[in-house]
């Protein structure tokens, strides 16, 4: 039997060998597909309309998640980024795209929550039978395929104006989703949340500008490396006003008051891609401009800055959390809450301890942690808001003191449920215990044991208001089960699930495998590829 | 003073004169207009900086010069996208002020079911 | 002498700025603010001209101006009224406080911004030098142009997919019982005969000079955007005048014009990944062709999709008064 298997696994092997020998003369055209496949489906959604918007989306989801796996499979093969200047012009008169190991894994977690998003949204947005095409599907379709297209663009993008255009493409598919329905509530959601985007937008322009005045080039790389050479105020300021801008894009506090509205309003799947995806987009960038862009010693009151709103949020938004009385609402303030532990990084990541024990040793725990918080965020919310969107449909309704006997009649979504808020509340094993874990590391480490109180109370606020929910829902249901006011398919409480999962078992992979994510940082090169080439186990958080 | 002077403090200003609109203004459709000066002050700055770059025959550097270009598309998509928003909100909020008002539109909005999806049924 | 005149109309033309841009800030009536706007775009205008950049003047003329003024101007129109400023004590002295918080701020960030803007680093970095070098390899001669068509042509891309997702998203806020209507927000119920007249006289001559401004973009100031904004505002006229009605969401023919454009554009790119090596390249030799071809699809399209922005929604009224009406059902060509 053992044999036979060798063979087999012989034979697996030498046909992976074969055809990562192929993606690899395909690099170039993979790359430019991440843009192209989302928007050209967009565009023939748009012009044929009706039923076909539907079809070709859900056609895009498979080939989508495809292009982001062999990326991501090219990644991890080369062991190096894949680069790519449009039109052969090269920066910094032409515009570059980069995928390194972190925009590889951001791509896939983008590609896998809008495929789960879309395959749940074929049951919200199917065209009727005897209606040609309505606003809604039409709509929620081509957005959706846009949104992809945005996000791609933004994670893969290394120009900053190149970006501009991305984070309003971003902002002008995700604005439309929160009003989706068209009530009053909802329009005013979206116009509050689209000039909150529009400030931040400009300002991160007006930045853009400076910058290019002060050293003529708009690339990230190149612009690193220029402000290592000469350090004009001029690049200060304009990655604080960029900051400014895409934090009120990304709601952290006090920029957050558009989020709860708008991401609790919109439909149940445009929330999901919302929360789990859209905020994340401005978030990356942040991390961008002052971990790749600035050299790490300018940034570091401003960092203690960062992180003080962080704390904020986490708290404020667990806080507020807990005094919920809908479900969609408290998973919109969860949102901002687990937002606030992404802006823990800076502090950790830049605090002087850790510059000085990184200069051999390449990536600190703190940006893992960062990056981790980010993924298993991504999967655990879309999940959530999903779960929420079939509890609405059974029950008629979200208010969270009468949704007892939930457990009845939704068992798989209320499992769903409680796994993805384990990784919330950072319990193992989940991808966010693995990420709070080493968040609360790298405050030891360095000692700043202040953030570290910030993240265990951010933990035990969480619970308490994931414990609300699952006490009602999961226990007091009472002898009379209650019945569905409409059935919900298994299907979409399985892809409920299935997200949820994903977030649970990020945190069941060995801390080193996570050393891929450092693909193509500076001074990581060798670090990473010596983790891909050692069987990975000795890093692993739990026995 | 010169003339690339007194353009960099004209941006500057308008910059200020927007973000000062945009936090003060209580109406969104005046929001909308000081966000349209604050981006025409970023766009001047960029006006200055390619100025300022003028050389090999050109009275400018032409990379801001385009990127401004494609940047006041981007505000005009941003207004139109505001502008339907505005309207539209004070279409439903006109019918909710007036009782009279013969059957709502608003027959997408479940007051109870915000997780189902509106549209299609 | 000549730069002391020069000099002078800059400082006029920036005082007059300035205080249009105060006048759109602190006017208390909407339909004054988009009025001080409009015109405050054309003079914004000017300053590019000012400032050595032709091309942007048409453009900021055109879109920045024109199409967003018209936009702001319609919508000042079909708002309902503000409320009047209440008289109630207790909300004023927290405005007054928000507003000396707001003054300052704002000072600060204009007068820090002033700072660093004027004191950028000495000589300019610049890439003229190097969009001269590589003119000549895209085979125009307008700069500007081969930035937008060559060196950052995903930019331009990009912005034309962002012109229809805009138009998408304004499109979905039509009113479900409304969305195979026709928008109702230009048309006039009575167009005055001298303004049905001045769009049928406008029309001809204003295609010629999209015509025009088009066709010199390539080597001169101009181009697909501007002529597009024009074509677009010409639309609108027609519309208001009562020549031509609004265009509903449902029509395909509209909805295959708005994305001929970045379809083309995206097609042309992939086939340079074919046979010139790299996404959006073009072939040696056929830089030209290639690039008058986007341009000229790119101009129809963004004049469709402006045009049918500025023909905005249909409006719940009309929803309210045929309540019976299924979405969906009507209006299919």
């Amino acid at each position: 039997m053992s044999a036979g298997l060798m063979d087999w696994a012989g034979l697996m092997w030498m046909l992976m060998r074969a055809l990562m020998q192929a993606l690899v003369g395909w690099s170039d055209a993979l790359l430019v597909a991440l843009l192209v496949l989302p928007v050209l489906a967009m565009l023939l959604g748009f012009a044929l309309g009706g039923r076909a918007a539907e079809r070709i989306a859900l056609w895009t989801l498979p080939l989508g998640l495809a292009v982001a796996l062999a990326i991501g499979a090219l990644v991890l093969h080369q062991g190096m980024p894949l680069e790519y200047a449009m039109g052969g012009w090269a920066p910094p008169l032409g515009v570059a795209l980069r995928v390194d190991g972190l925009s590889a894994a951001l791509l896939l977690t983008t590609a896998l929550v809008i495929t789960g998003v879309g395959l749940y949204a074929r049951a919200d947005f199917a065209t009727p039978s005897g209606v040609a095409e309505t606003r809604a599907s039409l709509a929620f379709w081509t957005l959706l395929l846009g949104l992809w297209a945005a996000l791609n663009a933004v994670f893969i993008g290394r120009d900053l104006f190149n970006l501009y255009v991305a984070i309003e493409l971003l902002t002008f598919t995700a604005v439309p989703l929160v009003c989706l329905k068209g009530s009053p509530e909802n329009l005013q959601a979206a116009l509050r949340y689209l000039l909150f985007a529009l400030l931040g937008s400009v300002l991160y322009l007006l930045g853009v500008a400076l910058l290019y005045g002060a050293y003529g080039t708009l690339d990230i790389a190149q612009l690193a490396a220029a402000v290592r050479g000469s350090a004009e105020p001029a690049a200060l300021v304009a990655v604080v006003l960029m900051t400014a801008g895409l934090l009120a894009k990304t709601a952290l506090v006090p920029l957050h008051l558009w989020l709860p509205p708008a991401h609790a309003g919109a439909p149940a799947a445009a929330s999901a891609v919302l929360s789990a995806l859209v905020v994340k987009g401005s978030f990356y960038l942040i991390f961008k401009l002052w971990l790749d862009l600035l050299p790490p010693q300018y940034g570091q009151q401003i960092a203690q800055g960062l992180g003080a709103l962080g704390a904020l949020a986490i708290l404020f938004g667990g806080v507020l959390a807990i005094r919920q009385t809908r479900l969609k609402m408290l998973i919109a303030y969860s949102t901002l809450a687990q937002l606030g532990y992404l802006f823990l990084v800076f502090p950790l990541v830049l605090s002087p301890v850790t510059l000085l024990a990184a200069t051999g040793e390449g990536t600190p725990p703190a940006w893992t942690g960062g990056v981790l918080q980010l993924v298993s965020h991504a999967f655990a919310k879309a999940s959530m808001f999903m779960g929420a969107g079939l509890i609405a449909i059974a029950m008629g309704h979200d208010r969270i003191g009468e949704l007892g006997g939930l457990v009845r009649v939704l068992p798989v979504t209320l499992t769903a449920f409680a796994l993805a808020g384990l990784s919330l509340m950072g319990l193992p094993p989940s991808g966010g215990f693995a990420a709070k874990w080493l968040l609360l590391r790298a405050g030891l480490e360095t000692g700043q044991w202040w953030w570290m109180l910030v993240i265990l109370g951010g933990g035990v606020l969480t619970g308490t208001y994931l414990y609300r929910v699952l006490a009602v829902a999961g226990f007091s249901g009472g002898e009379s089960a209650p019945r569905p006011l409409q059935p919900v398919a298994r299907s979409r409480e399985l892809i409920v699930l299935g997200l949820a999962l994903v977030s649970l078992l990020l945190g069941l992979l060995p801390l080193s495998s996570f050393e891929v994510l450092k693909i193509g940082r500076e001074g990581d090169e060798t670090a990473a590829v010596e983790a891909l080439t050692q069987p990975a186990i000795t890093g692993a958080v739990w026995p | 003073m010169s003339q690339i002077t007194l353009y960099g403090l004209l941006g500057s200003a308008l910059v200020g004169l927007g973000l000062y609109g945009l936090i003060v203004s209580a109406d969104a459709l005046r929001k909308l207009l000081a966000f349209n000066l604050l981006g025409s002050g970023v766009f001047l700055l960029f006006g200055v900086i390619a100025r300022r770059g003028a050389g090999a025959g050109f009275s400018g550097d032409p990379i801001p010069q385009a990127l401004v270009i494609t940047g006041l598309v981007v505000a005009f998509a941003a207004t139109a996208l505001a502008v339907g928003l505005l309207v539209r909100l004070g279409e439903t909020a006109g019918l909710e002020d007036v009782d009279d008002a013969p059957a709502s539109p608003r027959s997408a909005a479940p007051e109870d079911a915000p997780g189902s999806a509106g549209g299609p049924q | 002498m000549s730069v002391g005149i020069g000099l002078l109309t800059d400082v006029l033309l920036s005082g007059t700025v300035l205080m249009l841009g105060l006048w759109v800030i602190l006017t208390a009536d909407r339909l004054r603010a988009a009025i001080g706007f409009l015109i405050y775009g054309l003079l914004v205008a000017l300053v590019w001209v000012r400032l050595g950049a032709p091309d942007v003047a048409l453009t900021e003329a055109a879109i920045g101006g024109g199409m967003i003024g018209l936009l702001v101007l319609g919508a000042s129109t079909r708002l309902p009224p503000e409320p009047p400023r209440s008289p109630g004590a207790p909300a004023r002295p927290r405005r007054w406080i928000l507003h000396v918080i707001a003054a300052a701020l704002s000072a600060t960030v204009a007068l820090g911004l002033a700072l660093v803007v004027l004191g950028l680093p000495e000589p300019a970095p610049s890439l003229a030098a190097a969009v001269a070098a590589e003119l000549p390899a895209t085979a125009l001669e307008n700069p500007v142009t081969g930035v937008l068509m060559a060196f950052r042509a995903v930019d331009t891309l990009f912005e034309t997919v962002v012109l229809v997702l805009a138009l998408i998203a304004f499109w979905s806020l039509i009113p479900d019982a409304g969305w195979s209507r026709r928008p109702d927000w230009l048309p006039l119920p009575h167009p005055p005969p001298a303004l049905v007249l001045l769009a049928r006289i406008l029309l001809p001559i204003g295609v010629l000079v999209a015509l025009h401004l088009f066709w010199i973009g390539a080597s001169l100031p101009g181009g697909k955007f501007q002529a597009g904004a024009l074509l677009a505002a010409l639309w609108a006229l027609v519309m208001v005048a009562g020549l031509a009605r609004p265009i509903a969401a449902t029509e395909r023919l509209v909805r295959v014009l708005a994305v001929l454009g970045p379809l083309v554009f995206f097609v042309i790119g992939l086939g340079g990944l074919w046979l010139a090596g790299d996404f959006l390249a073009y072939p040696e030799g056929l830089e030209k062709p290639l690039i008058i071809i986007i341009e000229v699809v790119l101009m129809l399209s963004v004049a469709v999709m402006l045009g049918l922005i500025l023909a905005g929604l249909p409006s719940a009224d009309t929803a309210v008064r045929a309540p019976k009406a299924r979405p969906g059902t009507e209006g299919q060509p």
